[in-house]
């Protein structure tokens, strides 16, 4: 056999390997209850904010902790506790993308990245957004 | 229905040039096709000049196009959506650039003026590929300007229209039904410019990074031109200063991006895998591995087949990024993503239209490109670059499928997403990759195209070995790196990766002296090298020599987290002039202000003194309020650089982001000495007034006009407080002084004399007295490495231009 092709073939298997570990180290998007279900297993929830329970954040006591309830599509809620600051704006997000793990009935954030604030107008304008400001103004 | 005051013909006008720029475009594709495919030389002549002329026409059309938004920007015409959208009057005229960079129109608009600029040198230059390459070129083109066409054909969008009208854009609005509509008072400014992107960065590293992103169109061409005309390795020496070019371009627009972000976002840190980044940088590496196998098949005639592979895919991987970026598709996983405007369907048919073609193409000729059937040396250069470049290769196919998840679920109807710590996810494999590229980068050079000794070899490389085992040992046994935070393993992998980077860094510059003695002129890749192995330094030390400083120390305030031995607290609340221990800093919280015009942002004067005394200095970090959409602050990081490392800190939250939620007042009370008031949670005794007090707080002398209360405050719960309101006169003016009892939440304020001998005093009760920062402070170490050698990458790779451009010439 050629050297090119044995080259090849290692680079093949070490591709297909990394391929491998790295899938196995992959999160998948789970419902509030599925992740119940999965307790101490790493997932990731697409929910959105609970507004009837208020975000418990009070930085004076530890700005390393906040407290806040979601709800999924499915209707489902869940607390979750993340170790970090408070993201701006958490309250008026339409969307939020969470990391974690659910811990006694708790999704527990320990990660800095395990929040994703969608606020559609970050870089570029939402159109319906405009539409209503634009309405509001009047 | 007629509208008063709108000014219809910029809009008129811009519109024309947009239908010029793609008719223009579209004949000058054909017209350079026929030039390509005809038969005889005059035929080819004529279709030739008839192509320049449109070509002409087309740059000259997307320059108007340009001229056209600026005047309205400018001119504030906000009947124009665009205007009314991205600009706004208090908008500084540096940022007017800016404006346009920010919508997905602006952004084509200004990658179709670069790809004008690189077509109209390839006019000049390309000499007899100038017909096939600009083909390809005169394609791209077309492809681009439909991108702001803004054109429904058969219910389908085909492009954004720069110049729609506010009525046009939102025609259903209750407004536009009036004729006046420019009067209304949402008409009279514009949202304005995202205050994230109001920053000296923004201005340059878009166009730096779309000149990187337009000129991969290059050695695409004439790779696919080559394939096309067959004439496989026909090319590869006229088009290697565009190789050259375009990767100093695009590593240069990347890496602009990363201090952007170091600059002014607050991810903490110059890069964070995020999928837009990721989608710059991974063509960049293939790229990067096209230029080393072009570069050995030149030399040797070896590897002209992954040339071809590396440059065509580095290019659809371009026009991959933009579908990524600009599709909305990574909106679950990116911050800095387009949203969905409607142009899914033709970014895809865009992306679609370039990667069947060519790889068709590719793998029709595959079998024809020539090769050398025997096999490259072990001791020679041209294997060990190949191999690097299948590193490289390798390292950009794991980026890829690793940022287009979102796709892969997308097509497979899957769930996969990276996990919590995304960062991870990616260094523990391009760890790897860097000891492997830092090695190979230090040993090659040293290595002779075809075959060398292995006794040359070995007493070149002997030196530089020794040395960059000396230095990498010394800065891994003394540079205190103990980042055990992911184990034993991925500490011994960076100790190994910082050998390779060192090792890179300590063998190319050798080799200007040994390999080329001194020969400075033709030393641009080892200079190169030099400076890509330094931002490897750099990136290793900053990384995982990084420190969160920040970190609550105290031990207090835990108990409120159950959970907080486990986890990092990386934010540190200061109150307002109250020093704080901050590890080898104490600091303290002195004020804030708002000093810029526009009184939108907030300054915070963080003090930090080294507890040793040696050095002290003050950051102010921002805040600033943003106008655009929902958003409502954005943080802006400040730093202090000492010349081994930053000093980086950001607020993460304050009281002032609940200012506007506390709407106490001050309650006014006439008062004099033994008088008694009341407030909700006790009562509070007058002691006596003294005039121009003089004691541990205060020091006025006889000369002042000075008066202080001195009050007892009792409350509830049987506490009770002193509290010591004052005023003083000075050059007429009046100035108070208060006082705050934290403890019960009360401010007192001695406001000046009131009628009947009596004082004002103001008392103001807040759930939310004591101002506070939360912070988060991370010391980067070695950052300037990164800098300092990306200025020496990029200075390698002008030099090494320069080098092949004088080479080219003297061989035509």
């Amino acid at each position: 056999m050629k050297r090119i092709n044995i080259i090849l073939l290692v680079f093949i298997a070490v591709a297909i390997g990394v391929l491998v570990s790295f899938m196995g180290n992959l999160s998948t998007y789970e419902t509030i209850a599925s992740a119940k279900q999965k307790e101490g297993k790493s997932v990731t929830i697409v929910a959105k904010l609970d507004n009837t329970i208020p975000i418990e954040y009070d930085p004076l006591k530890n700005p390393n902790y906040v407290s806040f309830h979601v709800v999924d599509t499915l209707g489902n809620k869940a607390k979750v506790v993340y170790h970090y600051e408070k993201p701006y704006d958490m309250d008026k997000t339409e969307r939020i993308v969470l990391k974690g793990k659910m811990q006694n009935g708790v999704f527990d954030i320990t990660q800095k990245d395990g929040i994703l604030i969608t606020c559609p107008s970050k870089y570029k304008d939402d159109p319906y957004i405009i539409k209503k400001n634009l309405s509001q103004n009047q | 229905m007629d509208y008063i005051g709108e000014h219809l013909l910029p809009g008129k006008l811009g519109h024309f040039v947009v239908f010029l720029c793609f008719a223009a475009s579209l004949v000058s594709l054909i017209a350079f096709y026929k030039a390509a495919t005809a038969k005889n030389i005059e035929e080819e002549r004529s279709w030739k000049r008839f192509a320049r002329v449109a070509f002409a026409i087309d740059f000259i059309s997307v320059v108007s196009v340009f001229a056209t938004i600026l005047y309205i920007i400018s001119n504030h015409l906000f009947e124009y959506n665009f205007a009314w959208e991205h600009s706004s009057k208090a908008l500084d005229m540096q940022y007017l650039f800016a404006c346009i960079w920010e919508s997905q129109e602006g952004s084509f608009l200004l990658w179709t003026f670069w790809n004008c600029v690189l077509g109209t040198i390839l006019i000049f230059r390309a000499g007899k590929w100038e017909a096939p390459v600009m083909t390809v070129l005169t394609f791209v083109q077309v492809c681009l300007s439909t991108m702001i066409l803004g054109l429904f054909l058969f219910g389908a969008k085909i492009g954004i229209n720069p110049f729609l009208l506010m009525r046009q854009q939102f025609g259903d609005g209750p407004m536009f039904s009036r004729p006046d509509y420019l009067s209304m008072p949402q008409m009279q400014d514009g949202q304005g410019l995202n205050s994230l992107l109001q920053n000296y960065w923004m201005v340059i590293h878009p166009p730096v990074l779309f000149l990187g992103f337009a000129s991969t169109v290059v050695p695409f061409a004439y790779a696919i031109a080559g394939l096309w005309k067959k004439q496989y390795g026909a090319w590869t020496k006229i088009a290697l200063p565009w190789t050259l070019f375009s990767a100093c371009v695009l590593g240069t627009g990347v890496m602009m991006g990363g201090a952007w972000a170091y600059e002014s976002l607050t991810f903490g840190g110059y890069w964070a895998w995020d999928p837009v980044e990721n989608a710059s940088l991974v063509p960049w590496l293939v790229l990067v591995a096209g230029l080393h196998t072009q570069l050995v098949y030149n030399a040797t005639g070896h590897s002209l087949r992954a040339t071809n592979f590396f440059l065509i895919f580095s290019f659809l991987l371009i026009l991959y990024a933009t579908f990524l970026t600009r599709s909305g598709v990574l909106n679950g996983v990116s911050v800095h993503a387009f949203v969905d405007e409607g142009l899914n369907a033709q970014l895809v048919v865009f992306l679609l239209t370039f990667v069947i073609p060519s790889l068709i193409l590719f793998a029709i000729r595959y079998k024809n490109i020539p090769h050398i059937v025997k096999e490259e040396s072990t001791y020679s250069r041209e294997f060990w670059m190949f191999i690097g470049s299948l590193v490289l290769f390798l390292s950009a196919l794991f980026i890829s499928v690793s940022t287009s998840l979102p796709v892969i679920n997308k097509i497979g109807n899957t769930k996969w997403t990276i996990g919590e710590d995304t960062s991870f996810a990616y260094n523990r494999i391009e760890i790897f990759i860097a000891i492997i590229i830092g090695l190979l980068t230090a040993i090659t050079q040293y290595l002779k195209y075809k075959d060398t000794t292995r006794k040359y070899f070995v007493k070149k490389i002997l030196i530089p070995t020794i040395f960059a085992l000396a230095i990498s040992i010394s800065i891994s046994v003394f540079g205190n790196i103990n980042y055990d935070k992911y184990g034993a393993g991925f500490l011994t992998a960076i100790h190994l990766a910082l050998f390779g980077a060192v090792y890179a860094v300590i063998a190319n510059a050798g080799y200007i002296w040994a390999g080329l003695r001194g020969k400075v002129k033709a030393a641009g890749a080892s200079v190169a090298h030099v400076g890509f192995g330094l931002m490897l330094v750099g990136i290793l030390l900053s990384s995982s020599k990084q420190k969160i400083l920040s970190i609550n120390t105290t031990g207090i305030n835990l108990p409120f987290d159950p959970s907080s031995k486990q986890n990092p607290l990386e934010n540190l609340t200061l109150l307002k002039n109250v020093k704080t221990d901050m590890g080898t800093y104490w600091t303290t919280y002195v004020n804030s202000d708002s000093m810029n015009k526009a009184g939108n942002i907030t300054y915070f004067k963080i003090n930090f003194q080294r507890k040793d005394g040696s050095h002290e200095f003050n950051l102010y970090p921002n805040l600033i309020k943003t106008t655009k959409g929902q958003q409502g602050v954005s943080q802006n990081p400040d730093k202090y650089h000492y010349v081994n490392s930053d000093i980086f800190t950001y607020v993460t939250y304050t009281d002032k982001m609940e200012e506007d939620k506390d709407t106490t007042g001050f309650k006014r009370y006439p008062i004099a000495a033994n008088d008694t008031i009341y407030y909700s949670k006790g009562y509070m005794v007058v002691n006596k007034i003294t005039p121009n007090p003089s004691n541990n707080k205060f020091h006025f002398t006889p000369a002042d006009t000075a008066l202080m209360a001195d009050i007892t405050v009792y409350g509830n719960d049987s506490t009770h407080y002193k509290a010591s309101p004052a005023f003083f006169v000075k050059n007429n003016r009046l100035n108070a002084l208060a006082d705050t009892v934290f403890e019960q939440n009360l401010a007192l304020s001695l406001n000046g004399v009131a009628s009947n001998n009596k004082l004002e005093l103001g008392v103001k009760e807040s759930n939310r007295l004591v101002p506070y920062v939360s912070l988060k402070v991370i010391e980067f170490p070695q950052i300037n490495i990164l800098w300092i050698g990306t200025l020496i990458m990029i200075t390698g790779f002008i030099m090494s231009i320069v080098r092949r451009i004088k080479m080219r010439l003297s061989v035509v």
